[in-house]
């Protein structure tokens, strides 16, 4: 994959693949008042790593991101699980979100939801199922 | 009584364990002593001022199901008949099998089949009645396929079941019938209520389920053939089973239930007709067999025949020679059986052919065989009970009541003369059975063994019977008011007082006798010129061919229907899922007025909508068309980016990010697999298949459209959509409607879905990693 020279692609990618980044998680965290979410924001980080997997090749992102990205998969669902459950401490059925605004340091007043959480869950796996899913058929050769 | 009934079951729950002695203690005499006590328990109810009475044990009562039993003169002939035969039965099989068989089943089974021969004829409950009646055929099957390393043995055990199981289970719906109109599930009270039944829409219905349930457990005509297949039983079961009790169960039911159905003219039309036609084919197949045992069940459903066509004569007089002959039948024919079973045993051979001038060597068994076939033939001598209830039948035949259909006067003339003529042939084939097998030449040289006397305990239990039928010749009187009339009584529902006498002086029934006589002896000795008739008949009427042909083609055609549509074919299921979907949507949507369309609400068009549709269009055409692979997968990425456009214009922006991201994973994937595979075959499908398809799928398009306008055109509540609309920001804390709905309002939609997603990617991951390996496999 790396046989050619694509000097270009590589350097492009630096610059796009933090973009991506970036823009993904603004669209996670964007998500509960502007279009975004964890779905389309999980789908938008994997493509950064699909692209840095195409410039750089296997290895070497498997050097920079040292994360089996099927665990993803088990800690996503474990985060929304979780997050599900953790109502049942106030004695609120299952899934029950609450909100509250709170004034943080640099940001100022904000609003904290813990869908935010759930959301994460949801995020995490996205991330995982398509990378899992991408890297298996990609490997499998 | 309930106790009585269930004996038989305890006991064979230690069968197993007593069977482990069997070579030091035979088995059977541990066994002997259930039917035995039994037996001495019911003799006590014998007596002249015997009252009907009944016990109930509750089972389930919310079905008001419950165990009740019920004894009357009927059932109490019928129980000291199962109990008493069963007894000598027992004692003749201990001698007749070997301790190298396996005992424990044997004995199992016939235990099984006592309590269940005991409960039908006790049972008051319809339903508990039915239990019973099943149980009987599962036990007879069990037991004709005791030598299941045969193969007509299982040939015939599956036989018998397929054909007594049908029976049963429309005498189940009879039954249920019967139970939604009396509105009670006790036989008793449905007699009580013979009104309501008979004026009952559904009466003809009923009386042919539970007929057919009697007709084919008592082995009636065309449903007689599974009896002379389950000559492959041992010989105690045959003389047990298929002589003497399960074989009559479907003439107590008719017994039982004929006070119900009496009047009814049908019932004499069909119960007689069936019963007469039993008994002259019956008769006349029975001299053709030369199987002993196939000449006694081919004689068996002819004596079946005779009482059930006894019970259709609905009279006081006839429904006493019924239960007297079932009592004679019962004796004469299960002491021929044992004779028969002696014969098998000692000689190794039942083929009448072979046999022959055995009453040199076996006197004994030859005596009781001579009483046995004599009584059976109705021989009119003083000391054999066959001869009286013969009488009786043909003086009932003569006496019958009158008949208002032509049908039911046409065979009320008619019986007579058929009865006759059924006798003759009962006359011919009882004398083969005897002279051929005990006088004339003997052939010792080719049988199996050298024939000799039965040990004496073998001889015991037919030696009872022939002293039984005796007896009953001599002083037949003897249980006539204690037990007979009682039993009449039952059937006939009142009070029946019949004597019997040997000498009714010269009159129709005599002259029939006589007719028998002479023209059975005369037949008999001339049998060989008139033989040749068997060869003309049965081979294209046999009704076992049909039975074949029955079974073979149903395994056939079910077999070429399944393998029409099930042709492993995924186009094809497809085609037919939709083609069903097609026409159960559109035949509701039809029926129930469901195509509407209303113009009123729509939103205006705007020209870019129409162009992105029309690119859709183009795009999902291409698709179908195109006959490269790639350029398929490209042209239907257009079909989604088209969309994701659209929920740009229809103001959806989660769903047009999501769609185009999704689409392009998707394309590119697609894109993958289909660079492995090869290229898209030419269709080579016929006109006609593309046709068809072609016709499915715009049909199946057309559908989905109009049910989707007809869905938009019938709102019937306002949607729920404001609520969110209104509460997102206050209740959920979020702007985005879309996103609070799905990881608040709805979040559990939202985690089954990344669950999904998760086993999804799993199930990749197995598929493409694991594959190789071998432990899988």
């Amino acid at each position: 994959m790396t046989t050619i020279n694509d000097l270009i692609l590589r350097t492009t990618t630096i610059l796009i693949a933090f973009i991506l980044f970036g823009f993904s998680i603004y669209l996670f965290l964007a998500g509960h008042s502007a279009p975004g979410g964890g779905f389309i924001g999980g789908l938008m980080a994997s493509a950064a790593i699909v692209l840095m997997y195409m410039a750089y090749g296997y290895e070497t992102v498997r050097k920079i991101i040292p994360v089996d990205f099927r665990f993803l998969i088990p800690i996503g669902l474990g985060i929304a699980v979780l997050s599900s459950i953790g109502s049942f401490l106030f004695g609120q059925p299952f899934l029950s979100q609450t909100f509250a605004y709170f004034h943080l340091p640099i940001l100022g007043e904000k609003e904290l939801a813990t869908a935010l959480l759930f959301d994460l869950g949801v995020f995490l796996t996205v991330i995982g199922v398509t990378m899992t899913i991408i890297l298996s058929i990609a490997d499998d050769r | 009584m309930l106790f009585a009934v269930f004996i038989p079951l305890l006991i064979a729950c230690f069968i197993p364990y007593l069977s482990k002695f069997k070579d030091k203690i035979h088995t059977g005499i541990f066994v002997l002593f259930v039917p035995l006590a039994i037996f001495i328990y019911f003799l006590q109810f014998i007596g002249n001022n015997f009252a009907p009475f009944s016990h109930n044990y509750s089972w389930i009562p919310s079905l008001n199901i419950s165990l009740d039993f019920y004894l009357d003169g009927l059932s109490l002939l019928f129980v000291l008949l199962i109990s008493g035969i069963g007894t000598l039965v027992t004692l003749y099989s201990i001698f007749y099998l070997h301790k190298s068989e396996r005992l424990g089943h044997f004995y199992v089974y016939l235990l099984m089949f006592m309590t269940a021969m005991l409960g039908v004829v006790l049972s008051d409950n319809v339903f508990v009645l039915y239990s019973f009646w099943e149980l009987t055929s599962i036990s007879s099957f069990l037991l004709i396929g005791y030598w299941h390393y045969r193969e007509r043995s299982r040939y015939g055990a599956l036989k018998s079941m397929l054909i007594t199981v049908f029976g049963g289970l429309s005498m189940l719906g009879g039954f249920v019938l019967l139970t939604i109109i009396t509105g009670s599930t006790s036989i008793q009270v449905m007699i009580s209520q013979t009104d309501v039944i008979l004026h009952s829409p559904y009466l003809p219905l009923i009386m042919a389920l539970i007929l057919l349930g009697a007709f084919t457990k008592s082995a009636q005509f065309p449903f007689h053939i599974w009896l002379p297949d389950a000559m492959e039983a041992p010989t105690p079961v045959s003389a047990y089973l298929h002589s003497a009790t399960m074989v009559k169960a479907g003439i107590y039911l008719v017994a039982r239930f004929s006070p119900i159905f009496t009047t009814y003219e049908w019932f004499f039309i069909i119960v007689s007709g069936i019963g007469i036609v039993t008994l002259v084919w019956g008769s006349y197949m029975a001299v053709r067999q030369t199987d002993l045992k196939g000449i006694l069940a081919f004689s068996t459903i002819s004596q079946l025949g005779m009482i059930m066509t006894m019970l259709g004569f609905g009279t006081k007089a006839a429904a006493f020679a019924a239960v007297f002959h079932i009592l004679n039948h019962a004796t004469f024919k299960g002491s021929l059986f044992m004779v028969a079973g002696i014969i098998d045993h000692e000689t190794g051979s039942r083929d009448i052919r072979k046999l022959g001038g055995l009453m040199t060597f076996m006197p004994i068994s030859a005596t009781l065989a001579l009483f046995g076939t004599f009584s059976m033939a109705g021989v009119p001598l003083p000391f054999l009970n066959g001869f009286y209830s013969k009488e009786m039948f043909f003086e009932t035949s003569l006496h019958l009541n009158d008949a208002t259909l032509l049908i039911a006067e046409i065979m009320r003339t008619g019986i007579p003369y058929l009865a006759v003529f059924g006798s003759i042939f009962t006359f011919v084939y009882s004398m083969y059975l005897f002279f051929g097998t005990f006088t004339g030449k003997n052939h010792i040289d080719e049988l199996p063994k050298k024939p000799h006397e039965a040990p004496l305990g073998m001889l015991i239990s037919p030696a009872l019977l022939i002293i039984g039928v005796i007896i009953i010749g001599l002083i037949p009187n003897i249980v006539n008011e204690s037990l007979l009339a009682h039993a009449a009584q039952a059937i006939s529902g009142e009070e029946v007082h019949q004597h019997i006498a040997f000498w009714h002086g010269f009159k129709a029934p005599l002259f029939m006798s006589l007719i028998v006589v002479i023209v059975g002896s005369i037949l008999y000795v001339l049998r060989n010129k008139w033989k040749n008739t068997y060869l003309l008949i049965p081979g294209k009427l046999s009704l076992n061919k049909a039975y074949n042909a029955i079974l073979d083609g149903s395994e056939k055609y079910s077999r070429k229907i399944t393998n029409s549509y099930m042709n492993g074919s995924i186009r094809r299921y497809i085609a037919l899922i939709i083609v069903a979907i097609l026409i159960v949507t559109f035949t509701t949507m039809f029926t129930t007025n469901g195509f509407t369309i209303k113009m009123d609400d729509l939103a205006e068009v705007t020209a870019a909508e129409i162009l992105i549709a029309i690119v859709m269009v183009v795009a999902a055409l291409g698709t179908v068309f195109a006959r490269n692979n790639v350029a398929a997968i490209l042209i239907l990425g257009v079909v989604g980016y088209g969309l994701a456009v659209l929920f740009v214009f229809y103001r959806a922006p989660d769903l047009a990010l999501t769609q185009l991201v999704v689409e392009t994973i998707t394309v590119a994937l697609f894109l993958l697999c289909f660079y492995h595979l090869p290229n898209l075959r030419p269709r080579t499908e016929s006109v006609k298949t593309k046709l068809v398809n072609a016709t499915i799928a715009i049909g199946f398009g057309a559908l989905m459209t109009m049910v989707a306008i007809s869905a938009h055109s019938s709102k019937w509540f306002t949607t729920i959509s404001d609520y969110f609309v209104e509460n997102s920001h206050d209740l959920g804390g979020g702007d985005n409607i879309v996103n609070v709905i799905l990881v608040d309002f709805r979040g559990i939609d939202t985690l089954f879905e990344i669950v999904v997603l998760g086993i999804a990617a799993l199930a990749i991951y197995g598929m493409t990693k694991l594959r190789d390996d071998k432990g899988v496999e």
